[in-house]
């Protein structure tokens, strides 16, 4: 319980925190005067105390959306073993209803852009459902090797089975870790898919669907993109380093151990993330679907490898 | 053997006859919409809920048999009532009614076929689905069968005035056909030698590995045209849309699941042992129908074709999990078994709710609009706000999310591929989970395309101007949505009593029996020890509450100031309705990633066009490759045999004699 607490604070707080840093080691990179790596809560704030505008055309389906969005990727926090696996809800949602909680944020996403009925909010949608069709599977069997491999599908039991083996390279995870961080990059519109910080209409994919939002409708469904990129991270973490997390015999001081390590993976995977988007340019959006492709085949490759070499 | 006593296989018999009778009971007044309307089907929808409650109170109980002293001399019928009739006795019996009240408030004057004579079709349709399900010697279940199919194309050639339909009705009377040769050809080579054609004699009979081999292939070839399995399908996309909406309802929801039970029956309990390499069959055939049905769906814009679709990836999914579960059998693997026909079975119900909910929601947009094709539909949801919120339900139920329904039996399914590994045959156990990459990705796009459904009929603008005076739908068509609906998210969030009752139907099937795994009511547990748990009641529960909380604080911390304005559309001002996404543009990444699936012809206009005129064909490929050739093929040995059709009368009463003379000298 106090683990699955701390989890959901420090996911709550952290994620916008995540997101600034990954700003600042890409200004860092780029010669750039970085803003504060505050500025994701200040916007965050600022949105929330500005008046709501809506379209006069759109349906309770687009009010309700940001709250579900946010809704889930709050509970999808809280079922991924980031700093500790004793977490009771993890008994309701193994990593096959994560996906599934996930694939929910999208569909209302999506659902939600086109209640507007703009061109560019259904445009949104359907790119945003065209990357998701695509990465989701990808996940799923990325997660499946994981899976296989600790025999069982709870995201906990995977991440102590794999803490616990000795420091083997398993080339499965090998392939599947690519195709995770390509899943990564594409569902949190990165830069080799979508461009976070342009809103150039023809390039736009994620930024479309929330164009209608304003204000606490638009703050939630920040906030629920920064957990969504905290997300992914986390769960990468759970299966490819999940070194360092508290696990089931270990007293609360582990906890508090695993906190400083949750920081040092997040700062580590920033600057990552950071480099991949600043060396590799912007595909078109038709490529997109070859870059998701070539993710979805290394993960089944890396299925047909952990069965060909259990491993 | 008694036949009449009050026990749960008379009282469903009862239930069948009442059907008949409040069928025959159309013919009555068979232009008073209000009779049949307002009593007949509200009446049917009684006896679906009776039907389907004595089928799960009964669930548990012992098989039971009755012999009916009806039809032939020395041939009696014969029926058998076990967990697996009995659970689709249920879903007949539950999904119907909800169809049934909906019907009650849809049929109109004027639209083809007088309202009793339809009323007339439909019971017998659903008598006959019953008598399939109870049927207990080959006989019977053809003249079941054929009943079925024959009073089912009736009602799909409903408006038989419309050329399209005629023809819609023909392509599906020619495929049940085909299938249903097949199927008797099946049960010719199951009894045996022994002649016998009672289910209980085929139980017994020894069949020789190759022969059963045979039959098994026949029966699925038979039963998959029934259930549309690729390159079987081409019926159910021309079909659906013909039919009025409670008729593909009932024709998707129910019917084909029909030919799932038969599949089951005819492999698990009529042929004693099964192969295991028997399984990869059906099992490579409902991966491959799985994703070119939703890669069809995806591209489709009429909302009846594109359900149809749908349900063709949804059968591939059942005869997968099939497929899977004739594999476990196979190599011995009794709890695995279980778990892929629990994923199966819970699958075909769900799918029976979700697809009959949908239909009939595009029942009701079609009544109230006038319009199949999706692309001059749009923003329905403000002018009939039940119609669009329950169909929500199923759409979501349909994309396989969490909490609902669609999402408990794709989970099972993927934990069942999750240990196919464990086969004991080498390559095999290579390939088997490489089925779970297209189950997911099948799944995935299933979101793909209920967004692109409910998305272009329900939000956004009106296409059309006429949509503005659409209407909700009427009191007894919510029920029917609204009782559907619950049934999505009740077999969503309570799948451990569905669940128990599945076990009951798998240990009586086969004799698999998952273990059991002592988890809680609100957990779903499949495999002790695996370390596998869901639970969709928790899960809803925590988002719901952390929903509340967000909301609540938003308006404690802040405030829920609101203002309308016009949208924004990045400050582009002059905005239509048809700047939206058509449903073209909506499967355009479809079409374009999937390109070798589809026969695509595309008319682009020039720039300089006064008129510009765009056209795309979306053509399917096995049409081209398989039927079409078919048809110059049956044509030359039509003619070849045009001779004996002398068009005299006497060369007929010659070709009688003859074959009379030809079969005696057989007898004797």
């Amino acid at each position: 319980m106090l683990t699955q607490a701390l989890e959901l604070v420090v996911a709550l707080t952290a994620a916008p925190l995540f997101l600034g840093w990954i700003n600042q080691c890409r200004a860092w990179l780029q010669n750039r005067t970085a803003p504060s790596v505050w500025l994701p809560y200040r916007g965050i704030r600022k949105l929330f105390f500005k008046d709501a505008v809506i379209a006069q055309n759109a349906s309770a389906l687009f009010r309700l959306a940001p709250y579900i969005v946010f809704g889930t990727m709050v509970v999808a926090a809280a079922i991924i073993p980031s700093m500790g696996t004793r977490l009771p809800l993890t008994t309701a949602a193994d990593a096959i209803a994560l996906v599934g909680l996930l694939a929910t944020a999208r569909v209302f996403m999506a659902l939600a852009a086109m209640d507007v009925g703009t061109a560019f909010g259904s445009l949104g949608a359907r790119r945003e459902m065209m990357v998701g069709f695509l990465a989701e599977p990808a996940l799923l069997m990325v997660i499946f090797v994981a899976s296989m491999i600790s025999s069982t599908t709870a995201l906990p039991a995977i991440t102590e089975h794999l803490a616990t083996q000795n420091l083997a390279l398993f080339p499965s995870l090998a392939f599947t870790a690519i195709a995770f961080t390509m899943v990564l990059l594409a569902e949190n519109a990165r830069i080799p898919i979508d461009n976070p910080a342009t809103h150039l209409e023809l390039t736009m994919i994620h930024e479309a669907t929330l164009l209608e939002y304003s204000a606490r409708h638009l703050a939630l469904m920040e906030w629920a993109s920064a957990l969504k990129l905290f997300n992914y991270a986390c769960i990468g973490f759970a299966m490819f380093v999940p070194w360092g997390v508290s696990t089931g015999t270990d007293g609360p001081a582990s906890l508090l151990a695993s906190i400083p390590l949750l920081a040092v993976k997040l700062a580590v995977a920033g600057a990552a993330l950071a480099i991949i988007e600043t060396v590799s340019a912007k595909l078109r959006v038709f490529r997109a679907p070859e870059f998701l492709a070539v993710a979805f085949l290394l993960a089944v490759l890396g299925l047909l490898v952990h069965l060909l070499l259990g491993a | 053997m008694k036949v009449l006593a009050i026990s749960p296989l008379s009282i469903c018999l009862t239930v069948l006859a009442l059907w008949c009778f409040i069928g025959l009971a159309g013919l009555l007044r068979p232009r008073s919409l209000k009779f049949v309307g307002r009593t007949l089907f509200p009446l049917g929808a009684l006896c679906g809920i009776a039907l389907a409650v004595i089928a799960a109170v009964s669930l548990a109980g012992a098989p039971e048999t009755a012999i009916l002293p009806i039809g032939l001399p020395d041939l009696p019928v014969h029926l058998r009532s076990d967990a697996l009739s009995r659970f689709f006795l249920f879903l007949l019996g539950a999904t119907s009614s909800g169809i049934s009240i909906f019907a009650a408030g849809y049929f109109r004057r004027g639209e083809g076929t007088l309202p009793g004579l339809l009323c007339l079709q439909y019971h017998l349709f659903l008598a006959s689905m019953g008598f399939v399900l109870l049927a207990d010697d080959a006989y019977a279940f053809m003249v079941a069968w054929e009943t079925m199919a024959l009073s089912s194309y009736f009602l799909v050639t409903a408006q038989h005035g419309i050329a399209e339909i005629r023809r819609a009705g023909f392509l599906y009377l020619l495929i049940a056909h085909v299938g249903a040769i097949s199927i008797l050809l099946a049960f010719g080579v199951m009894q045996g030698g022994s002649w016998q054609f009672t289910f209980d004699a085929m139980r017994g009979a020894q069949l020789a590995p190759q022969a059963a081999t045979v039959a098994f292939l026949l029966a699925l070839f038979g039963f998959g045209a029934k259930a549309g399995l690729v390159p079987l399908h081409v019926w159910l996309p021309e079909a659906h849309p013909a039919a009025p909406s409670p008729v593909s309802a009932l024709m998707s929801g129910v019917m084909l699941k029909t030919a799932v039970y038969a599949m089951l029956r005819v492999s698990f309990d009529l042929l004693g042992h099964a192969q295991w390499w028997w399984g990869l069959v059906p099992l490579g055939l409902g991966l491959f129908s799985a994703f070119y049905g939703v890669v069809f769906a995806a591209v489709q814009t009429d909302m009846k074709r594109l359900l149809a679709y749908s349900s063709i990836e949804n059968l591939g999914i059942i005869f997968t999990g099939l497929g899977l579960a004739i594999v476990f059998h196979g190599v011995g693997m009794p709890s695995l078994e279980a778990l892929a026909l629990i994923a199966l079975l819970y699958h075909t119900l769900n799918h029976a709710f979700i697809k009959s909910l949908l239909f009939l929601g595009t029942g009701a947009v079609l009544h109230s609009t006038g319009e199949r094709n999706l692309g001059r539909l749009g923003g329905l949801i403000h002018r009939m706000p039940w119609v669009a919120w329950l169909t929500l339900i199923g759409a979501l139920a349909m994309a396989g999310l969490p909490p609902l329904n669609g999402f408990v039996s794709e989970w099972l399914l993927l934990q069942a591929f999750l240990f196919a590994h464990e086969v004991p045959r080498s390559f095999v156990n290579m390939l088997l989970p490489m089925g779970a990459a297209l189950i997911a990705m099948a799944a995935a796009l299933a979101a793909y395309v209920m967004v692109k459904f409910f998305g272009v009929i329900f939000l956004g603008q009106p296409r059309e101007a006429g949509l503005a005076h659409a209407k909700d739908a009427g009191i007894l068509q919510r029920i029917g949505l609204g009782w559907l609906a619950l049934g999505c998210i009740a077999l969503g969030l309570l799948p451990t009593y569905v669940l128990r009752a599945l076990r009951i139907v798998c240990t009586q099937l086969s004799g698999a029996a998952l273990p059991n795994a002592n988890a809680p009511w609100w957990l779903l547990v499949p495999l002790p020890g695996r370390q596998a748990s869901y639970s969709a009641l928790v899960l809803f529960l925590a988002v719901a509450t952390v929903v509340l909380l967000t909301m609540l604080s938003v308006r404690l911390l802040y405030h829920r100031r609101v203002r309308r304005s016009a949208p924004w559309d990045c400050g582009f001002g002059r905005l239509d309705a048809r700047m939206q996404d058509s449903a073209e543009g909506f499967g355009q990444p479809i079409r374009h990633i999937f390109q070798a699936f589809f026969g695509v012809e595309r008319e682009l206009p020039s720039p300089f066009d006064r008129k510009p005129h765009y056209r795309v064909v979306v053509a399917d490929l096995i049409w081209r490759a398989v039927y079409a050739p078919l048809e110059p093929l049956v044509q030359s040995v039509a003619n070849a045999f045009a001779w004996l059709q002398q068009g005299r009368i006497a060369a007929y009463l010659l070709y009688s004699f003859v074959t009379l003379v030809v079969l005696l000298g057989l007898v004797l």
